[in-house]
């Protein structure tokens, strides 16, 4: 049994990270704590299914469909909430208020559209065979969400580290005025920051959709929660931090119903996390911040 | 002049006593979940009413009086409750309530209407102890105390069950009371408890505790849960592995169309109890599904059965009454009147009030087949 809850917490946590990441990211470049996030996980989830249900689309361009589409919308949320509040120098707050804004109409529309029902995937969409390996029940989508969600982490710090645009992005997270004056094009970076993020907050959506097989337009309340408290956890901004907050969340979770109780499982998790922010107070991978007196 | 004054004040007079003699209409409020999550239950419960009303006035009304429902969206929360029932009784001066949808909020805001002397009577309150609140307060929904004993002993003596494994929802009046009822019927059949799980409200992964429960290989799942929370348990249940011959036997939350149709095979098999089913093949529950799949274009659920059922057990007792106009002494009347009811048969069976207000009616042990509830034992 512990391999098998090994198994089930993996693919928990491959989620949680990838909804942590861009989550964290936006901190890290935009500073700005978006919770419009959990809504645009929603939006991503109700792409994937409408590309599956009324286009058949297969796995991969289901994937792709639920990125540009939450990606567009953490592009528009950034033109039209975040953005010019930032041009205002409203920091922190103000932006954060507007995306709760946000994050409102996005979950009305979508309940005024879809009404309050679970929707599924098609009960073959990923057949459910499953692997038995060294004893674990492994399924065909457990499988492909690990897979696709280390992908998707590896692709991004690739491209943060490698790409020319990645570097400029790090740049502004690092100090915008001074990426600004060797050049950067700062506030295309935070709208490429924005639509990124948001693009893997939809892949983190519709992988849920798939491995729980529930899609209501309520279902980013819960995971903006969990995200909020894994980037904390893992240092607010840093994106090992988010992915290491995830397992730590994921496993946490899972091996708390399966050795302790079930009554207990927030409990456990979020003492946790209490506990190693008694430690370390900014996160697992948090910089100390020092207050400029 | 005075004339022409003393005629215009007869004139109105008569207007008024016109309206209140001929055109008077009782005024009932509705409340239920009409959004958010809890809507997929409030809805169907708002279509029950609604065709209720709408065949009692196409009918002639009662005693001459049209059925006025005034619906407002209580949204499933304690507070929203508690608002609507408060604009019911004091702004717009309601006879009687119907709702809320969940028993959550029914102990929250049923106190508010009992302290105001207005009925309230419950549709899909299943909780112990809502009629409890108070003499004003009433419920057609039977308690799963009523019936879910009967559900574990008939599938203990047909399964010959030893050992079962517990699964409900920890943070819902609802789901928790239904747990209660089946840990004292488990208790009383002699089976042993090799797991008891939980999960919160909006959970839907349950792969823990589903795993833990395989490894404790049960004969049956017990299963307190909302119909959509159940759905996916059951379906993540057969994806982990755990075999068909381990059946759910699930409470009142399991006993919807719905299950079936979002679970699909992994649904067959699954033991509940209610006195309404789908496929009654009594008349007047046919004429109802009939009638409510062509008004929404949906099958009916368990609980807008229910609701159907409570306005005419409501018209039942309002038949009998004379309304005075003054909304105090008619409110009193009608909550004496209400108590009274019995042996009203509707599209669920034969229904009276009990001393408490609590609904009787006999239940039935049903099991899925096919996708559909059929009769497991009467």
């Amino acid at each position: 049994m512990f391999l098998q809850q090994i198994a089930n917490a993996l693919a928990l946590s491959a989620v949680y990270s990838l909804f942590a990441i861009g989550f964290t990211l936006i901190f890290g470049v935009l500073e700005v704590i978006t919770l419009a996030h959990g809504a645009v996980f929603m939006m991503g989830a109700f792409a994937g299914l409408i590309a599956v249900t009324k286009f058949n689309a297969g796995l991969a361009s289901t994937l792709l469909v639920s990125m540009i589409v939450s990606g567009l919308a953490g592009y528009l949320i950034d033109l039209i909430a975040v953005g010019p509040l930032r041009k205002r120098k409203f920091h922190h707050l103000a932006p954060m208020i507007a995306t709760i804004g946000c994050a409102t109409i996005i979950t009305s529309t979508y309940q005024g559209i879809f009404g309050a029902e679970a929707y599924r995937f098609p009960f073959d969409f990923v057949p459910s065979t499953s692997y038995d390996i060294v004893g674990i029940q492994l399924t065909l989508l457990q499988l492909i969400i690990i897979g696709i969600s280390l992908f998707l982490m590896v692709v991004l710090i690739f491209f943060l580290n490698k790409t020319r645009w990645g570097k400029a992005v790090r740049a502004v997270a690092e100090n915008p005025r001074t990426a600004a004056l060797l050049g950067i094009p700062v506030e295309q970076v935070f709208r490429l920051t924005m639509s990124i993020s948001s693009a893997f907050g939809g892949a983190a959506g519709v992988l849920t959709g798939l491995n729980f097989n529930t899609i209501h337009t309520f279902m980013g309340g819960p995971i903006l929660h969990r995200g909020i408290a894994v980037i904390i956890l893992g240092g607010m901004g840093d994106i090992r931090g988010a992915m290491a907050g995830g397992l730590i969340l994921g496993f946490s979770e899972i091996l708390s119903v399966a050795y302790i109780s079930s009554d207990f499982r927030d409990a456990i998790s979020f003492g946790l996390l209490f506990l190693i922010l008694l430690v370390r107070p900014s996160g697992i991978f948090g910089k100390v911040i020092e207050r400029k007196g | 002049m005075k004339l022409f004054l003393k005629s215009l004040v007869l004139i109105f007079g008569l207007i008024i006593v016109a309206t209140f003699s001929f055109a008077a209409e009782i005024k009932i409020g509705v409340a239920e979940a009409l959004t958010g999550p809890i809507a997929k239950y409030g809805v169907p419960i708002r279509n029950g009413f609604t065709l209720a009303a709408e065949e009692i006035n196409a009918a002639g009304g009662i005693n001459g009086n049209k059925i006025n429902l005034i619906i407002e969206d209580e949204q499933g929360k304690k507070e929203e409750a508690i608002n609507v029932f408060k604009k019911f009784i004091f702004q717009d001066k309601v006879l009687a309530i119907f709702g809320p949808t969940l028993s959550n909020s029914a102990f929250a805001a049923d106190p508010v209407a009992n302290a105001s002397k207005t009925v309230v009577f419950g549709t899909s309150n299943t909780a112990e102890g809502i009629t409890a609140i108070g003499t004003y307060v009433f419920r057609n929904s039977i308690a799963e105390a009523d019936i879910l004993p009967a559900v574990v002993k008939t599938s203990k003596n047909k399964l010959g069950l030893k050992k079962v494994a517990i699964m409900y929802g920890n943070d819902d009046s609802f789901t928790k009371s239904g747990y209660d009822v089946f840990k004292k019927a488990v208790d009383a059949e002699g089976l042993q408890i090799v797991a008891t799980e939980t999960f919160a409200k909006g959970d839907i992964d349950y792969s823990a505790q589903l795993t833990k429960i395989k490894s404790l290989k049960p004969d049956a799942i017990v299963c307190s849960a909302l119909v959509e929370e159940a759905a996916n348990i059951v379906l993540q249940a057969r994806k982990l592995g755990i075999p068909e011959s381990v059946n759910f036997i699930g409470g009142n939350g399991f006993n919807s169309p719905k299950l079936a149709e979002i679970a699909g095979k992994a649904a067959e098999g699954v033991i509940s109890g209610s006195p309404w089913f789908l496929a009654d093949p009594n008349a007047k529950n046919q004429a109802f599904v009939k009638a409510y799949k062509a008004k929404f274009s949906s099958d009916p659920d368990q609980f807008a059965a229910q609701a159907y059922d409570a306005l005419y057990i409501m018209s039942e007792a309002l038949k009998k009454i004379k309304l005075t106009g003054s909304i105090d002494s008619d409110r009193d009347v009608l909550r004496d009147e209400l108590a009274k009811v019995k042996n009203y048969n509707g599209v669920g069976g034969k229904f009276s009030f009990d001393a408490n207000r609590d609904a009787e009616q006999k239940g039935r042990v049903l099991i899925i087949k096919n996708g559909k509830f059929t009769v497991y034992s009467e």
